[in-house]
């Protein structure tokens, strides 16, 4: 492999050389000018330069790989969520209909659903209840079509040690026949929708923001890939697209929308959405409905007689790391009644 | 403009005229650098899974290299403050090579971002739509774009005015060379603030980090600065006084100092606290329930920095071997106090307290090397043409000849040339 080095035999500039091109500039030159180029050193730059390129093309040869997966001249072109009208975004479900259909076959239902006006979105969960089976975390990924190889997963159960909520000590990867274990608890985590999200606040090009609902939202056709937002967000909910997802045909869940569970392209970020297509639609999350234990709440805050307002009313909650100054729309709360309400003591004052 | 497009020919051709050390040594580093763009086009099909990050460990070698870089790049203040501000003469000719240093600096930082980013193909969304002022990241694109173009313009100008063989305008320049220095301080400023900003990572959320970041810097920076202007005396015969090398030196010990001291500060609040925000901290020094791959790392650079600061405190520190010798180390355990030891601690472990360790892949590393191999490709090409118009070998009405460069010609020359 040659590389070109081109020995001009200390000869001047204006030589004239076919592999640099640089006969135009040759009558700047002094009269001193050298001889012309020698045949020796002609052969000499044609091979410097041949070998040169063909070291470039051979170094970019793995490129011949690339397949165009979640790039198209529409796509490229396309603009900004914020900015695209009714026919953009149009143009935009029908390029990925088309992609979807080529793809696995199959003809996707793909809408662009907006926030409803008067709804904001929370998400309680109760900890007295849970028993850490996971079936959220795998009715999550079916549901919102993320990749199964490798497998990505937004929701992450912890096994707590009783007596303390200091995550630190939490399992991650506890592996039991049967759950739950009596000396522990259990700690679903997931996007808690943060009124005051920092992933929002660090996106250098606006690909994620919060919607009227308080549904914190990835445009992967805007992402650039730079995870500032997963290096930001202190609950861990963002996740990265380290190569191209791949769901199996029979597992793709047809239901889509654009800002939720369409197939994402590699080298995005993507997260929970609290199931913005079902939710936005009037029903639960895919989490919220398997959930054996009835653990799980979710519902519109502004709603007076919605549950979850009767469970922030009522139950003893608190939210994950308040000292971040985040104010996270996801609750947890224990179970008990408030058993001090109807006790009265007095002297009660300072 | 036909005199400027000559010029920048002239400048190409030049770039492949040397003796046989010059092409071994282009030869080496071209072919480094392919090798890492062969490992970036395998990334670029498959996507950053070739790479040892993880979603717990979200940033690796690339933002590591890349803080430190913007370090180097942010270094090349520490020539132009005593030479423009302090009026110091022996450094006065060598500044150039500071600055075209931070150039080359700042392509290896920009490089280094675009490795990192997921979908490269969609960097123009940055002018579409710019999150700016509220997005740290987008004032750092400003920071450094804006560092480049400047000293872009005084290099370049520079050599251009010395190519025309006319003394450059001061209005031209001067004001340039003051706002580049106020800017060196800030592309550091807003690298750190980068990470400082983030309140879910205790680990950078603390306001030592910025004062940290400029004093490492600025001891790494004249320390690869050291090296390279003897390296440039050996290899061209340019003139480089040991008065301006000794100038580097002092900068480089009270920088590292000072780095020194502000990491006794901060290992002082985080274990002495010994609050919960120290498990990054003792993740990195101690290790964390058996994880410690990054233990034996940051010992080693404490010892380097160590090391070097006794070095430069002792009484032979005028002794070039020996001043080298503590450049190198300054150099090694600043680059992994940047690297493993302030990135990569700060994943793990993640937000939820899981602790998954981070190790570089080899196509990582590959990609790491050839955009280093390229950057000293630049830096090579840059001093390559320089010289020669700086001494007025290379004129725009005379064009370059190898056999008027001998370096004993331009020990002759230095002082009569007019170049800055």
């Amino acid at each position: 492999m040659r590389l070109p080095l081109i020995d001009e035999h200390r000869s001047d500039a204006g030589c004239g050389s076919g592999g640099c091109g640089c006969a135009g500039t040759s009558g700047a030159q002094p009269v001193a000018s050298r001889p012309g180029m020698t045949r020796r050193s002609f052969l000499r730059t044609t091979a410097g330069a041949t070998g040169g390129l063909a070291a470039l093309a051979a170094s970019l040869s793995p490129l011949r790989e690339l397949t165009g997966d979640g790039f198209s001249m529409q796509q490229f072109l396309q603009k900004h969520y914020k900015e695209m009208t009714e026919s953009d975004m149009n143009k935009a479900l029908d390029r990925i209909r088309a992609q979807v259909e080529q793809r696995y076959e199959l003809r996707p239902e793909i809408r662009d659903i907006k926030p409803l006006d008067g709804v904001e979105f929370v998400y309680a969960l109760n900890l007295s209840r849970c028993i850490g089976c996971r079936k959220c975390v795998h009715a999550c990924v079916a549901e919102n079509n993320q990749s199964r190889d490798p497998e990505m997963q937004y929701i992450r159960v912890i096994e707590m040690p009783r007596g303390t909520t200091d995550i630190e000590q939490g399992d991650h990867h506890y592996d039991r026949p049967t759950v739950p274990d009596e000396s522990h608890y259990y700690m679903p985590v997931q996007c808690h929708q943060c009124a005051n999200p920092p992933c929002v606040k660090v996106c250098p090009v606006e690909a994620t923001w919060q919607e009227a609902d308080g549904i914190v939202v990835v445009d992967y056709d805007w992402c650039i890939g730079c995870r500032y937002c997963e290096a930001a967000c202190p609950y861990w909910a963002r996740r990265f697209n380290f190569t191209t997802p791949s769901i199996p045909r029979d597992k793709l869940n047809l239901n889509m929308s654009y800002l939720s569970n369409r197939p994402r392209p590699k080298g995005v970020m993507e997260k929970c959405h609290f199931c913005l297509h079902r939710t936005r639609q009037g029903r639960m999350p895919a989490c919220l409905e398997v959930c054996p234990t009835g653990s799980r709440k979710f519902g519109n805050v502004l709603d007076p007689d919605s549950e979850v307002r009767e469970v922030l009313r009522t139950k003893r909650v608190f939210v994950l790391k308040e000292d971040v100054g985040t104010l996270p729309r996801f609750f947890y709360y224990f179970d008990e009644r408030d058993p001090l309400r109807n006790i009265s003591v007095e002297g009660a004052g300072s | 403009m036909k005199d400027y497009t000559t010029f920048l020919f002239r400048c190409f051709r030049l770039s492949f005229q040397g003796d046989w050390r010059y092409y071994l040594w282009m030869l080496a580093l071209t072919m480094i650098a392919l090798v890492g763009l062969n490992a970036y086009a395998k990334q670029f099909v498959q996507g950053l899974a070739t790479t040892g990050m993880t979603d717990q460990v979200s940033w690796g070698l690339y933002i590591a290299n890349f803080t430190f870089l913007v370090g180097v790049a942010a270094a090349a203040a520490m020539m132009v403050i005593p030479v423009y501000i302090y009026r110091h003469k022996e450094l006065h000719n060598l500044v150039i090579y500071g600055e075209l240093l931070a150039v080359v600096a700042i392509v290896m930082c920009l490089l280094f971002i675009v490795v990192d980013m997921g979908r490269p193909d969609r960097a123009h969304h940055l002018l579409l739509r710019f999150n700016f002022p509220i997005s740290i990241l987008t004032w750092d694109v400003i920071a450094l774009n804006g560092y480049l173009l400047l000293n872009l313009h005084i290099c370049g100008y520079l050599i251009y005015c010395a190519y025309r063989r006319r003394p450059p305008s001061r209005a031209f320049y001067i004001p340039f060379v003051f706002i580049a220095i106020v800017w060196a301080i800030s592309i550091h400023t807003v690298t750190a603030f980068l990470y400082a900003g983030l309140g879910g990572r205790p680990f950078w959320n603390s306001a030592v980090i910025a004062p940290r970041f400029l004093a490492s810097a600025f001891a790494a920076g004249p320390a690869i600065i050291i090296l390279t202007l003897q390296i440039i005396r050996r290899a061209t015969g340019y003139l480089v006084s040991d008065g301006a090398i000794h100038t580097l030196r002092s900068i480089a010990t009270i920088a590292l100092s000072i780095n020194m001291f502000l990491l006794g500060s901060e290992l002082f609040t985080e274990f002495y606290t010994h609050s919960a925000h120290v498990v990054s901290a003792q993740y990195l020094f101690f290790g964390l329930h058996g994880h410690n791959a990054l233990v034996p790392w940051i010992w080693t650079a404490i010892a380097l920095n160590l090391g070097a600061l006794v070095i430069l405190f002792s009484p032979w520190r005028q002794r070039l071997p020996l001043l080298n010798l503590a450049c190198v180390a300054m150099v090694v355990g600043i680059w992994i106090e940047k690297g493993m030891g302030l990135i990569v601690p700060a994943f793990i472990p993640s937000p939820l307290g899981e602790i998954v360790e981070y190790t570089p892949t080899r196509n990582e590393i590959l990609v790491c090397l050839g955009i280093l191999a390229f950057g000293a490709l630049l830096y090579t090409i840059f001093v390559r043409i320089t010289i020669p118009v700086l001494y007025g070998e290379l004129t725009i009405d005379r064009a370059y000849h190898t056999d008027s460069a001998s370096g004993q010609d331009r020990r002759e020359h230095q002082h009569s040339g007019d170049h800055q």
